[in-house]
């Protein structure tokens, strides 16, 4: 037992190494980049910080930005730890979006808010798992890729949605195509006296109850099962194509959440070119963490500070708005890097 | 070592020899002091079952692997084969069983892949010395056809090519007709004997006599990682093929005194006389390779039935379809007389229906899971491990400490991944998840293979306790010593159909070997 403990705080150890120190690695070379660019990488990295996580204002914009970023990372979680690649995730957000955010205006009218957000967001998930049946059903029945037909979901996803707001939901008292706006008053509500949106503990629930299903449950280990091996799977008399349909259901039912949180909560409405791709930015995010859902947390509340701090810094530096973008692409290949090194490592101790 | 000692003639003549090689893996011996001379001119047969040690050889030879003990002799010297460039600047050409060219390029673009990557390739020239080089052994090429184009047969002569180009020694051939028609088949056959005529030592890998007998000048059988025959020339040309046949049945899957895993032949014990649990009844199942059809049995309670056959002729379909795997397209199939061919998996299994896979980390653990949680995988949801659907890891880690005392399962802990343990223990693993509880029925797919002569033995003490306590057993090996030591009957299986079936006694041996070569039939 003293043993097993001393292992597994070990094996902690061991992986907060492996998380923190490609992080430091990658800001590392994110800074020498700057540099390249002619941009002091201090001012870069202070006003991240200043704005994303030290000023009041920029901190509950960082935690309002994690809700449906947090839902995306557990519907990723799901998928892939069941093997499923679900990137289909962006046109499922945006459906889910523009269906609530179609409803709530429509809705609030008639009954109250307490009824009303509920319902959209259940709503959205339920446009979102719909969205997802298509795949799911080639991917269970017939093998057919799912990381091909959940992105070609996507592209007709995305399109159907700005079709949606153009032709059905378009409000007819703006000139930009875009649904009716939600009052202030009808959305989620803020956390206590803050900025922050109570989208933020939808998010954090949704991460860590997925976290527990999937390590805790007889669910979970059933798809992480067919995840790791879908012959034993097969040979344990698991029904593999019913798994595959279900996951594929709530992967896509957490994204569709996400986009019914952001709207309802932040944005209140869609415009027709919207589309912040949130589902393909949390990927690797969700890999750096290996699909461990604590490990996601601390990822989206990094990448979190990056992207609010990184609007600012951009604007006053004149460094593009992606470059947050960039640092997380390196924290990638530095992470691939040390896994190569520690399986390498692992080989030669065997030896 | 043994390279003084041999005779002067032999050492000169024989381009390559291993001289007392030895590989182990963990848990495995690959092969066991092997020493073979491969002499220019001659069709060298390297012949045995899946897992004999033939694949282990070649990469050796290939200098894919390097022996832990013994050594490989090239040209008189003894020489390290360090790598796969090391080995083709020998002269040593190695064709794999699987096409190793790159479907989307033409063949002279797969041939100067290798080359220096600063200079601009020579293609036309390439190609010119691979024509001549085909032609000269009378092979017709296109270098400018789409390697993914050609026919399977025609990318191994292509890669034939490719090995001559750079090593005109030896040729290796690794089960080099495993996946071609026949027709292909015949041609490699008389390529071969074209190359040895040249003076090439050819060695060819197979499994199946036929081809051995047909195109060999020199036979050694390799089981389970020991040389236990070799036929000379002199062997070959003599007897009559049905003879040779036979005999080469009988080393092939352990008639050799040598062998020490073997027990005691003939089950002395009364045939069980309990009510019959597992029955099939004329079985039907579709597969591409090997459909299996008219398939038929009874095992009573404590019986053991064996089914003997060479590997891939419809038992791992039949086991398959046995445990629920497969779907069974007709017949019948019984467990106490209950119908159970429409059941599920976990359905056949809650009835008491066991199967002991032969793929033990393809199917049978999931290799990144513990040694506990695989030995409930395929209880998932079920007290006392799970309640209402969670978890309850003292439990499982209770349950997975009392089967790991039990089976005598060699495991840093409980919580090791499965896959780090040795193929000996994460057999005892499955042995142990498979025979807990009411086991009524079990199924064992080569039970033994790869195993090292102790787990071997603790494996089949296994099986043997459980016809014991009632189980009835059914037995799929490809190793007859095994059967001989352990059923009660043994079916002979071939192309998906079971040929006969034989009590076993004191004769049951010969007529097994009937059966399996076919000249009964």
């Amino acid at each position: 037992m003293n043993v097993e403990r001393t292992t597994r705080s070990a094996a902690w150890a061991r992986a907060a190494l492996f998380a923190l120190g490609p992080v430091a690695v990658a800001l590392l070379a994110g800074a020498l980049l700057l540099l390249a660019m002619g941009v002091d990488p201090l001012a870069y990295y202070g006003y991240v910080a200043g704005r994303g996580l030290l000023s009041p204002s920029g901190l509950q914009a960082t935690l309002t930005r994690m809700g449906p970023l947090l839902l995306i990372a557990a519907s990723l979680i799901v998928a892939f730890r069941a093997g499923i690649w679900n990137l289909g995730g962006d046109g499922q957000f945006l459906l889910a979006a523009v269906s609530a955010a179609a409803a709530a205006p429509a809705l609030a009218a008639h009954a109250p808010v307490w009824l009303v957000l509920p319902a959209c967001l259940v709503l959205g998930a339920a446009v979102a798992a719909l969205w997802s049946l298509l795949p799911a059903l080639l991917r269970a029945f017939q093998g057919i890729n799912e990381i091909i037909t959940t992105l070609m979901m996507t592209f007709l996803g995305v399109s159907l949605a700005n079709v949606l707001i153009k032709l059905v939901f378009r409000d007819p008292a703006t000139t930009v195509p875009q649904t009716r706006t939600l009052p202030v008053a009808d959305r989620l509500p803020r956390l206590f006296d803050t900025t922050v949106s109570s989208g933020l503990l939808i998010g954090l629930v949704a991460v860590v109850a997925v976290h527990l299903v999937m390590t805790r449950t007889a669910f979970g280990l059933k798809l992480r099962t067919v995840g790791a091996n879908p012959g034993a799977a097969l040979h344990a008399g698991l029904p593999v194509p019913m798994l595959t349909v279900v996951v594929f259901g709530i992967s896509a039912a957490l994204a569709g959440l996400a986009g019914a949180v952001d709207v309802l909560g932040t944005q209140g409405n869609v415009r027709a070119d919207w589309n912040p791709a949130y589902s393909l930015t949390v990927v690797p995010l969700v890999f750096l963490a290996r699909f461990n859902g604590f490990g996601t947390i601390a990822f989206v509340f990094l990448f979190s500070v990056l992207s609010i701090g990184g609007e600012s810094a951009a604007r006053r530096l004149g460094v593009p708005g992606y470059f947050s973008l960039v640092i997380v692409a390196i924290l990638l290949v530095v992470l691939g890097l040390a896994e190569y090194l520690d399986q390498r490592r692992q080989r030669k101790g065997e030896d | 070592m043994v390279g003084s000692s041999v005779s002067g003639a032999t050492a000169r003549e024989a381009v390559v020899s291993l001289r007392g090689v030895t590989k182990r893996f963990p848990g495995v011996v690959a092969n066991d002091r092997v020493s073979i001379d491969f002499r220019p001119g001659e069709v060298h047969v390297l012949l045995g079952e899946n897992g004999a040690g033939k694949s282990t050889l070649v990469a050796m030879l290939a200098g894919l692997q390097r022996p832990d003990e013994g050594g490989i002799v090239v040209g008189g010297e003894p020489i390290d084969i360090s790598s796969p460039r090391k080995a083709l600047d020998l002269g040593i050409g190695t064709v794999f069983q699987h096409s190793m060219l790159v479907p989307s390029l033409s063949l002279v673009d797969n041939f100067i892949l290798g080359g220096p990557w600063w200079k601009r390739p020579d293609r036309a020239g390439a190609a010119e010395r691979m024509r001549a080089r085909a032609e000269s052994i009378g092979v017709r090429l296109d270098p400018f056809a789409l390697a993914g184009s050609l026919s399977l047969g025609e990318r191994q002569q292509a890669e034939i090519v490719r090995a001559l180009m750079r090593g005109n020694r030896c040729l290796i051939l690794d089960e080099a007709t495993a996946m071609l028609t026949p027709r292909d088949a015949e041609q490699l056959g008389a390529l071969m004997c074209r190359l040895a005529a040249g003076g090439l030592a050819v060695v060819f890998i197979t499994h199946k006599l036929d081809e051995a007998i047909a195109w060999g000048d020199r036979i050694s059988v390799l089981r389970r990682g020991r040389n236990v025959a070799s036929l000379g020339p002199e062997d070959l040309k003599a007897g009559d093929v049905a003879a040779v046949t036979a005999g080469l049945v009988r080393t092939m899957f352990g008639a050799d005194a040598a062998d020490g895993t073997r027990g005691p032949e003939g089950r002395r014990r009364a045939t069980p006389a309990g009510p019959v649990v597992l029955a099939a009844g004329d079985l039907a199942i579709d597969d591409d390779a090997v459909p299996v059809s008219g398939v038929g049995f009874t095992i009573r309670a404590g019986e053991i039935l064996g089914i003997a056959g060479i590997d891939g002729n419809g038992q791992k379909q039949l086991a398959e379809a046995l445990a629920g795997q497969r779907p069974i397209r007709a017949g019948s199939l019984t467990l106490n007389g209950r119908p159970i061919d429409r059941a599920g998996v976990g359905e056949r299994r809650a009835l008491g229906l066991r199967y002991v896979t032969d793929d033990r980390l393809g199917e049978g653990t999931v290799g990144p899971f513990s040694v506990a949680t695989n030995l409930v995988l395929k209880q998932i949801g079920e007290a006392p491990f799970w309640r209402k659907g969670v978890e309850q890891p003292a439990a499982i880690a209770d349950h997975a400490r009392r089967r790991v005392g039990a089976f005598d399962v060699r495991t840093p802990g409980v919580g090791t991944p499965v896959a780090r343990l040795s193929g000996g223990n994460i057999q005892k693993v499955l042995l142990a998840r498979e025979l807990t509880g009411t086991a009524e029925a079990v199924v064992f797919a080569k039970p033994t293979y790869g195993l090292d002569v102790r787990n071997t033995h603790a494996t089949r003490g296994r099986i043997r306790e459980a016809a014991e306590a009632g189980c009835a057993v059914l037995l799929i090996s490809t190793d007859i010593g095994e059967l001989l030591e352990l059923a009660d009957r043994i079916a002979v299986m071939s192309r998906g159909r079971i040929v006969g079936t034989v009590d076993n006694d004191a004769d049951a041996r010969r007529r097994i070997g009937e059966l399996m070569s076919g000249t009964t039939q």
